[in-house]
């Protein structure tokens, strides 16, 4: 055994062999720590009011209790708030996934004075701290009577992401061109061309975008804070706020943790679905210089 | 990057040229318009508005330099500065180095490899108003979980989000829980490497810390310069956890830049100064990208240049 465990450090594939098992055991820690929080906040949601606030806390609560989360989404009003994130991330999502494409079509396949000049401003705005256009942007939503309505979220979707533009610019410039010169033989107008041939080829970095696209807007909480003041019309960002000093919830911990614990359902589930858009698209497109 | 074969002197066009053309600025326009009206448009008026009272009510009425003369006397704003200033200069090279570490470490086959590297990434896909208030009660003094961890091992933990010494700590512990994202790009440029540079560095007796420092560091060096620009940019714009978790609290000692401007612009409806709060972030975060840019040709290293030295 111990000749075992001398030759492990001494022999070169008993080093790496060594150096595996150390890397594992450092992830898994690194793991743990990551999912902490995740395991604290289902065990607080499932908890009586009365065992909350408890010291030292249980882990595992005694007698989970589930119908704490009937109660968060009826006192929250959940359906309402998840009805309205609903209609914003489809809007921008449809907005978000004409622009990219169309414009990124334009930007790469045709040729016009101006246009790489064009895409570089495009590309520096990126950099721009959106603080710079927030207290404008704001005031021109307010005077055409916006403020309080879903459209300053969704209309800009419509007008193109300087990321997402990118992306699929990069896409379209590896497609071969053989296609639509073929269909520009046969007559086809450029836009169908677009619509035809180079939409149905895009899946891919579209279903990247939409994933992305979905995440940053369930997520967002800025611009749902400051452009929607009636509360039928939070997104379910905002309404958490809100629901955690109301009068109606107080300091009930476990349905503040349930609504949370909902609130994450959806991106995790999109998260699973399409973990190779995230995590292996990023690794295998990576950034190429 | 961009194809120099797009770039044609308007002057000679010829009538097909001229139909490719109208039919591209077709399909930029919605771009082109987005540029106009929710970017460069907007970036003048602010610049406008920060020379201006305005809060809604009446017309902005130019006031010169006021605004910018009042934040230099201002003891909020100088503090919003510090409280960013501290939160960048910790929170991005601490959480670089981490999920360089991670990126490292999750850039090899094994069995689980792309669970793990999913757990790492999970908290990115979540960030948001339900992890920061996640955090709230994670921090809570008496019954949060990380004080109950330090009980554990016999450390009595500071009251973490109500104490001014520990608020922006525990803000940059949630910083570094997020670090998935730097570390998935830093992960791309790890695969980026030629096995066989590292291979050939084995057998000429370069140790591993060696083939860290002179290959690895310098041949993903231009993924490390887009995460700082992406991290300070981001470090210097932090509002929701901030807002969320503290709300800029206690006795303002996460006070960021961001929450400061949003008070000033939506509470207080002063829109001139949180234009020049704005403009004073804008010049800071441009000085900075500038100054990152400058130093590149110092550590970054591109592939063409290897290729023709």
């Amino acid at each position: 055994m111990m000749t075992a465990i001398a030759r492990l450090f001494r022999t070169r594939t008993g080093q790496e062999r060594l150096g595996s098992i150390a890397t594992m055991v450092v992830l898994l820690i690194g793991a743990v720590f990551i999912l902490i929080p995740f395991f604290w906040m289902i065990s607080t949601s499932l908890k009586k009011a009365g065992d909350v606030y408890i010291a030292p806390p249980q882990w595992i609560p005694a007698d989970p209790q589930w119908e704490n989360y009937v109660t968060a989404v009826t006192r929250l009003n959940y359906g309402v708030h998840a009805t309205n994130t609903a209609i914003i991330v489809v809007f921008v999502m449809i907005g978000t996934l004409f622009s990219s494409s169309f414009a990124a079509y334009g930007f790469s396949r045709l040729r016009a004075p101006g246009r790489d000049a064009i895409f570089m401003v495009l590309l520096g705005t990126m950099m721009l701290p959106g603080a710079v256009t927030l207290v404008p942007t704001y005031l021109m939503f307010n005077s055409i009577g916006w403020v309080n309505t879903f459209l300053p979220m969704i209309v800009p979707a419509f007008f193109g992401n300087a990321f997402f533009v990118f992306l699929t610019r990069q896409f379209y410039i590896t497609i071969p061109k053989e296609l639509e010169e073929s269909a520009m033989m046969d007559g086809a107008t450029v836009y169908q061309i677009w619509w035809y041939i180079m939409l149905p080829l895009s899946g891919p970095i579209l279903a990247t975008i939409a994933v992305f696209t979905f995440v940053g807007t369930y997520n967002d909480f800025f611009t749902p804070l400051i452009y929607i003041s009636d509360e039928s019309k939070r997104t379910i960002a905002v309404a958490l706020t809100y629901f955690q000093g109301s009068p109606r919830i107080g300091p009930q911990m476990h349905l503040l943790m349930a609504a949370v614990t909902m609130s994450i359902v959806p991106p995790i589930l999109l998260f699973i679905a399409a973990q190779r858009y995230f995590v292996r698209g990023i690794v295998m497109t990576g950034i190429k210089g | 990057m961009v194809q120099k074969s797009g770039t044609i002197d308007a002057r000679r066009l010829g009538k097909r040229e001229r139909r490719e053309a109208m039919h591209a600025y077709v399909f930029m326009s919605p771009v082109i318009i987005g540029l106009l009206v929710f970017t460069l448009g907007p970036i003048i008026v602010s610049l406008f508005l920060s020379f201006s009272n305005y809060n809604l009510l009446n017309d902005p009425k130019w006031i010169g330099v006021d605004n910018y003369v009042k934040m230099y006397g201002e003891r909020l704003f100088w503090q919003s500065l510090r409280v960013s200033a501290i939160y960048s200069i910790v929170s991005v090279p601490l959480g670089m180095t981490i999920a360089l570490f991670l990126a490292l470490l999750l850039n090899r086959t094994m069995r689980g490899i792309y669970t793990l590297r999913a757990i790492y990434y999970l908290p990115t896909v979540i960030s948001g108003v339900g992890v920061a208030m996640l955090w709230r009660w994670i921090f809570n003094g008496q019954y949060g979980v990380i004080n109950t961890l330090l009980r554990n091992v016999g450390v009595k933990g500071p009251n973490w989000l109500l104490d001014e010494n520990y608020a922006l700590i525990a803000l940059i512990i949630t910083s570094v829980w997020g670090v998935g994202g730097t570390m998935l790009i830093f992960l791309a440029g790890l695969q980026g490497i030629p096995v066989e540079i590292n291979e050939a560095a084995e057998i000429d007796g370069a140790g591993k810390w060696g083939q860290f420092r002179y290959i690895t560091l310098p041949m993903i060096s231009h993924v490390t310069f887009f995460n700082l620009v992406l991290g300070i940019i981001g470090a210097l714009q932090v509002f929701t956890d901030a807002y969320v978790i503290t709300n800029g609290g206690p006795n303002n000692a996460t006070l960021f830049i961001a929450v400061y401007l949003y008070r000033h612009a939506f509470q207080f409806l002063n829109f001139g100064y949180a234009a020049a709060l704005a403009w004073v972030l804008f010049i800071i975060v441009m000085v900075l990208t500038l100054l990152v840019f400058r130093s590149s040709p110092l550590w970054v290293f591109y592939e063409q240049e290897r290729q023709e030295k």
